[in-house]
């Protein structure tokens, strides 16, 4: 396999799961906005997915305020946003394209079905009543795409390069999404471990698709510690930083498997994913949430970077 | 552009209004098909090329955009008997292109009997000196041939223009079939159509079959792409995955020990065939383009030292320039002592003296083209000219005769498109495909029929609004 597709399949991957996972923050931040009127409280929480996302500061060169219909529009599709969802898919197809000869026209079709439907729903801006809608067509179209690849690539290099792409953004996604949410809700350390307003709790779960799952699992309880617990450590729940990095050495294995040889990328790996299922929630709290979450993306940026070097991405 | 006047060839309809041979049975089934339900498969059409990215980039305006070449679903047909013709007449032309290409290369021959002059080929850019001397494996030059053909009457064929260099729209004649194939299954069971969809095992076969001594085992095949902003990289793409052979682009490609390889995600692989989409200056800085960044440095060494092929080979441009075409028919002869069973469409070449005045007495009339222009751009259609643009143009003729030759105003045929008026009559060429390899010469059966969607319009090109159509031959 040419390391140029690698790369494309990679990023193909990693730009979907980056524009599914801006949806969901986005329909995290509509629920509050449509349940609590407080400007204030809107106004939090879209700064806080402008945060969680990157792009606070270039919004705040183009907009004084968090208007929602602003924020929203800016996230989804303005022009003058490179990192917008809309953006985003066609990152994904450019990508697709590119790499069309070792995907299957099944993953193809519907990747540019993904970026043909999206670009109708976002060609205009959004209004508030149908954000809804437009942010499902998100996660409905990105799902397809990986039902796709899914059901229909074969289990070789090119599956894995995919799954490690997925995985490495969904870490990088739910580790950002818990520092920022976390620090939103707990303005101070010393409310770790006290009992929470539930409602406030669940925008954080709710916000990497998790806030059944933990009811399910915690009978109802809701305390910060059993949450960040369930986000790093959770090794059923399939966004977790432990879940995304098994994901990301069993598939690391496999390629190893194909090509007969280790690389150092998947030692950093291993040794990254050993370090995590030894870690108790505890000691994440003795760390620091804060330190050990901007740690975790550090390192996960170290990994992108091995395997860039490893796999022959690029000259 | 208007030309009711000139009596035209219908292939479909005989001019008392009666249906020819070869389309009687598809025209009972048209006959008998609800109306509204084929204006809604012809919008499923489109449906279906727009979700598997079958478009092509147009670069005209600011913006790059993808478009679709619009197809229309009433098929071209071409009966048996017409076919076996054709290829006889298609084989020898291209026997005779790969026969001038090593000449040229070599001896030239044909310069020196006074067949071809010289300055044909001295500052003709698309001729390249690194090939003098040089033999190609098998002595193939152009693999892959494509040779554009008009019709003006029963048996009336000419040859247009050959593609001898890098002829692109093989995937729309796939694509096209198997549209067609999805849309009325019923008519390929009623009626013998030669199939088309083996051309890529072929062509895969074919370019095999030219590998370097040096390749071990199955030949290695890649197809090189400019990248996805190319308007063809559909079908780079295309071809590639039906072959099952690497889509790469120069950048992932080296010269590694003497051989040209490409950068994989486990190191460098070499390559035996390279079927490659780039123009020659695009191939190797180090011998076209020093400043170029584009290309695969030493490319052309590892050629020349035999540890690669190349398809079509570097300098085959020179057999399909415009400049040479009015010699085709001594080309054919030259090389394969036989009159060409396909002829050329009488053409002017301005740089001669008594041609310049006869295409300037009689510029209303003709069709003027640039010798390096190509898509249909640049030229003049003297029937559609207002009187302004035929003075300003003979200006330019005057100013330099030698980039211009001039054809008569052809009575193109017809083929009917589908409208929602019913079927109308628009005019239609004739690109069939051509593989070339050391087991022989394989012409498949059909071919891209472009369409000049336009009423009376005779430009089919798709960068001017021209559209496709299926093109069947039928069994015997």
């Amino acid at each position: 396999m040419l390391g140029r597709a690698a790369q494309g399949v990679y990023w193909m991957s990693r730009y979907l799961e980056r524009a599914e996972n801006t949806a969901r923050l986005l329909n995290v931040g509509l629920r509050i906005a449509l349940t609590r009127g407080a400007d204030a409280a809107q106004e939090d929480e879209w700064r806080s997915v402008l945060v969680t996302t990157g792009q606070d500061t270039l919004y705040r060169a183009h907009y004084a305020d968090y208007d929602s219909a602003q924020a929203v529009n800016f996230i989804l599709r303005d022009k003058a946003n490179p990192a917008s969802v809309l953006r985003m898919i066609e990152s994904a197809r450019t990508n697709a394209r590119m790499v069309r000869t070792s995907i299957t026209s099944e993953v193809w079709e519907s990747t540019n079905e993904c970026w043909m439907q999206l670009s109708e729903a976002l060609s205009r801006p959004v209004r508030p009543s149908n954000l809804g809608e437009a942010l499902a067509a998100v996660r409905r179209q990105t799902t397809q795409v990986r039902g796709a690849i899914e059901g229909t690539m074969l289990r070789n290099e090119v599956f894995n390069f995919s799954r490690i792409g997925t995985f490495v953004e969904r870490a990088d996604n739910t580790a950002r999404i818990l520092d920022v949410k976390y620090y939103v809700l707990l303005p101070s350390l010393a409310w770790v471990g006290s009992s929470l307003d539930n409602a406030q709790w669940e925008t954080l779960l709710r916000s990497v698709g998790g806030d059944r799952v933990y009811r399910w699992l915690n009978k109802g309880s809701m305390d910060a510690s059993g949450i960040a617990s369930f986000l790093i450590l959770g090794v059923q729940f399939p966004r977790s930083l432990i879940f995304c990095l098994n994901k990301i050495m069993s598939n690391m294995n496999g390629l190893a498997l194909e090509y007969g040889g280790e690389t150092p990328s998947q030692a950093l790996v291993r040794g990254s994913c050993m370090a995590l299922r030894e870690t108790s929630i505890e000691q994440v709290f003795e760390q620091g949430l804060h330190e050990f979450l901007l740690q975790f993306i550090a390192n996960i940026a170290r990994i992108d970077t091995a395997i860039s070097a490893d796999y022959r991405f690029v000259e | 552009m208007q030309q009711a006047s000139l009596p035209q060839y219908d292939e479909m309809f005989r001019p008392d209004g009666t249906v020819r041979a070869a389309y009687a049975e598809f025209f009972d089934w048209y006959e008998k098909q609800d109306r509204g339900w084929l204006r809604n498969q012809d919008k499923e059409a489109e449906g279906f090329f727009r979700r598997t990215g079958i478009t092509f980039n147009v670069y005209s305006e600011s913006d790059a955009e993808e478009r679709l070449i619009p197809f229309d679903m009433i098929p071209r047909i071409i009966s048996a008997r017409e076919w076996r013709r054709l290829t006889r007449g298609i084989e020898q032309r291209v026997r005779a292109l790969n026969a001038f290409l090593h000449d040229l290369y070599h001896r030239q021959e044909i310069v020196r009997s006074g067949r071809l002059p010289v300055e044909m080929l001295r500052d003709n850019a698309a001729f390249l000196p690194q090939m003098i001397g040089f033999t190609p494996p098998g002595a193939i030059y152009t693999h892959i041939v494509g040779i554009d053909l008009v019709r003006t009457g029963p048996d009336e064929f000419m040859v247009l223009e050959d593609n001898a260099r890098t002829p692109s729209g093989v995937s729309y004649m796939l694509e096209n079939r198997e549209t067609m194939m999805a849309m009325f299954p019923e008519l390929f069971t009623r009626i013998p159509v030669r199939p088309v969809s083996n051309y890529p095992v072929h062509l895969a076969r074919s370019l095999g079959a030219c590998a370097p001594d040096c390749a071990e085992g199955t030949p290695r095949l890649a197809v090189l792409t400019p990248g996805i902003y190319n308007s063809a990289y559909f079908e780079h793409a295309f071809l590639a995955d039906q072959m099952g052979a690497e889509l790469v682009e120069a950048s992932d490609l080296r010269v590694v020990d003497g051989r040209v390889a490409m950068r994989c995600t486990t190191g460098y692989h070499p390559i035996d065939v390279l079927y490659r989409r780039v123009d020659d200056d695009y191939l190797d800085p180090l011998s076209f383009k020093p400043d170029s960044v584009l290309g695969v440095p030493g490319i052309m060494d590892v050629y020349r030292a035999g540890r690669i092929t190349i398809s079509n080979a570097p300098g085959t441009g020179i057999a399909d320039d415009k400049a040479l075409y009015s010699y085709m028919p001594d080309i054919v002869q030259f090389y394969t002592g036989e009159q060409p069973l396909l002829p050329n469409v009488p053409t002017w070449r301005c740089m001669e003296a008594e041609s310049l005045k006869y295409v300037l007495d009689n510029l209303a009339d003709l069709v003027v083209k640039e010798v390096h222009g190509s898509g249909g751009y640049g030229m003049l259609i003297g029937p559609a000219a207002s009187k302004k643009e035929l003075a300003a143009f003979e200006a330019k003729l005057r100013a330099n005769p030698h980039n211009y030759i001039a054809q008569p105003t052809l009575a193109l045929s017809t083929v009917p498109i589908f409208t929602k008026a019913g079927l109308a009559p628009r005019h239609v060429d004739l690109r069939p495909f051509v593989l070339v390899s050391p087991e022989g010469i394989d012409v498949t059966p059909g071919g891209l029929t472009r369409v000049a969607l336009q009423k009376g319009s005779l430009v089919v090109n798709s960068s001017q609004g021209g559209g496709t159509k299926d093109s069947w031959v039928l069994e015997d």
